[in-house]
């Protein structure tokens, strides 16, 4: 037996593209679950009212401290129990986001704790409503500094869906699990998932990357 | 407003009273009194400069006006209605988000620092708060927006963003910024104090101009004895958290009777 057969890398690359669709639909759904999440997270530990901001605080500890393979397993396993019925991609996708918008959130934080205070001041004596100002001038001025910081979650958490394939998401790893069981040959589709992530990852890096210096561009104007 | 004759408060002909009226208006940071039992009028369209010692509680005036800071004690009337209170079923309680965002719609400020919004260039940000908070379509805005900053010389400067323009600048836009919203009195926080001395001077000619062309009630902080001199109709003194002396410039400047006042111009005049 050979160590590395071309012919069977060909025949599985099919099969591990289309996983691989499965694996960045995931990434994305989460992280704009994440991203989004994460904002309301911050915003309302920063600036809500006690008893949303300490119940809050809780809960974002409790998500980081515990690890993303039991969450994934409690949304997947645990939640019908209390009749919540959820199908595996979208338990996975909903237990990524949430993870990751914990961790969002506190970088969110960092940016808004940056505003400084005449600029909220100047939105009040404007008369701005609160919804406006956070729109309108505090987040457009928070959100840059911190992208290459929400990029790495970016990546980290693509780089987390293969735990998708605990609960059987036909994702890239389960994908090649099953391929390498099937064929009992694991060294094709095990390294070709570990480039697949390398190349999405470097791309991922790339993107992030200019996205800063585009939105670095459009503040400074200098 | 109610109309209820037991009303706590009685009404001030909107018209004729004054613009603003401290009634014993008590502030204080932990055991340091910031302003004691203050009392001070305004009338619609006096331009009032507040001079005073730092610390003197000068801009916690104009901070409580703005509502950027609590009041411990007493009331502050703007245009005949209370700011920091309001009426509802015939008694004064707090005032509610609503009544506050009226009430802070007559009036606008200037800072210290500017405060621009970097992001936006300097019509956007006239343009901001006319779209948001008055509900100005875009083109009205906009042409509100053009005018102003023609009015304070930046006509040709419109979409330059803050950081690339010098500090007077920066302030004239400000100034452009907080007029764009209409306010019936404007504050002015030491507007000349973070600018570098040869660009005070066309900071105060915006001011003065405003003063010429605009029905508006002014109160400014300054260190700008001068300007203070010539531009205000009343000159304000401040000491301990309390209006030490007040009256005509002519009279402050030339012929100050309080001691304090004194010897707070004299030490102005030997810093310059």
């Amino acid at each position: 037996m050979k160590f590395w057969d071309w012919n069977f890398t060909f025949e599985i690359l099919p099969l591990l593209a289309r996983a691989a669709l499965v694996t960045l639909e995931a990434t994305v759904i989460g992280f704009v679950v994440a991203a989004i999440l994460g904002l309301c997270f911050a915003i309302g530990r920063m600036f809500g009212p006690k008893w949303l901001s300490i119940p809050l605080a809780g809960f974002i500890e409790f998500i980081r401290s515990t690890p993303l393979l039991i969450q994934i397993f409690f949304i997947y396993f645990v939640f019908p129990e209390f009749g919540v019925e959820i199908d595996a991609m979208t338990a996975g996708v909903l237990a990524l986001g949430l993870h990751y918008a914990t961790y969002c959130s506190e970088v969110y934080r960092a940016g808004l704790a940056n505003i400084p205070r005449g600029q909220w001041e100047a939105s009040t004596a404007l008369n701005m409503s609160t919804f406006h100002v956070f729109r309108d001038v505090i987040i457009p001025q928070a959100i840059p500094p911190i992208v290459p910081a929400l990029g790495n979650y970016l990546v980290a958490l693509f780089k987390d869906t293969p735990l998708l394939s605990a609960i059987a998401v036909l994702e890239l790893m389960q994908t090649a699990k099953i391929i390498g069981s099937e064929n009992f040959r694991y060294t094709e589709p095990i390294t070709l998932v570990g480039l697949i992530f390398l190349i999405f990852s470097l791309i991922a890096a790339a993107l992030v990357r200019a996205v800063e210096v585009w939105l670095r561009r459009r503040v400074t104007h200098s | 407003m109610s109309t209820d004759p037991s009303v706590a408060i009685s009404p001030v002909d909107e018209r004729s009273g004054p613009m603003v009226r401290f009634e014993k208006v008590m502030k204080s940071y932990g055991s340091l009194v910031v302003l004691n039992d203050l009392d001070l009028e305004v009338a619609r369209g006096e331009k009032v400069a507040i001079i005073g010692p730092s610390g003197s509680g000068k801009t916690t005036v104009l901070r409580m006006l703005m509502t950027l800071e609590r009041i411990d004690r007493g009331m502050i009337f703007v245009d005949g209605e209370p700011l920091t209170s309001m009426n509802r079923n015939g008694e004064l309680v707090a005032s509610d988000a609503k009544h506050l965002r009226r009430m802070r719609g007559k009036i606008g400020m200037v800072f210290q620092h500017f405060n621009l919004f970097p992001h936006m260039s300097a019509l956007k940000n006239c343009m901001e708060a006319p779209c948001t908070v008055l509900g100005l379509s875009k083109m009205e805005a906009e042409a509100r927006g053009r005018e102003l900053l023609s009015m304070v010389g930046l006509g040709d400067k419109l979409f330059h963003y803050p950081s690339q323009l010098s500090g007077g600048q920066q302030q004239r836009v400000a100034i452009a910024r907080a007029l764009a919203m209409r306010p019936k009195v404007m504050l002015f926080d030491e507007v000349t104090s973070a600018l570098d001395p040869e660009l005070v001077g066309e900071v105060l000619n915006v001011i003065r101009k405003i003063a010429a062309e605009l029905d508006v009630t002014m109160l400014m902080v300054t260190h700008q004895m001068g300007f203070a001199k010539e531009f205000a109709d009343r000159v304000c003194f401040f000491y301990g958290g309390r209006i030490c002396e007040q009256g005509p410039p002519e009279k402050i400047f030339v012929s100050p009777e309080n001691e304090r006042t004194r010897q707070f111009l004299r030490a102005c005049l030997e810093a310059t």
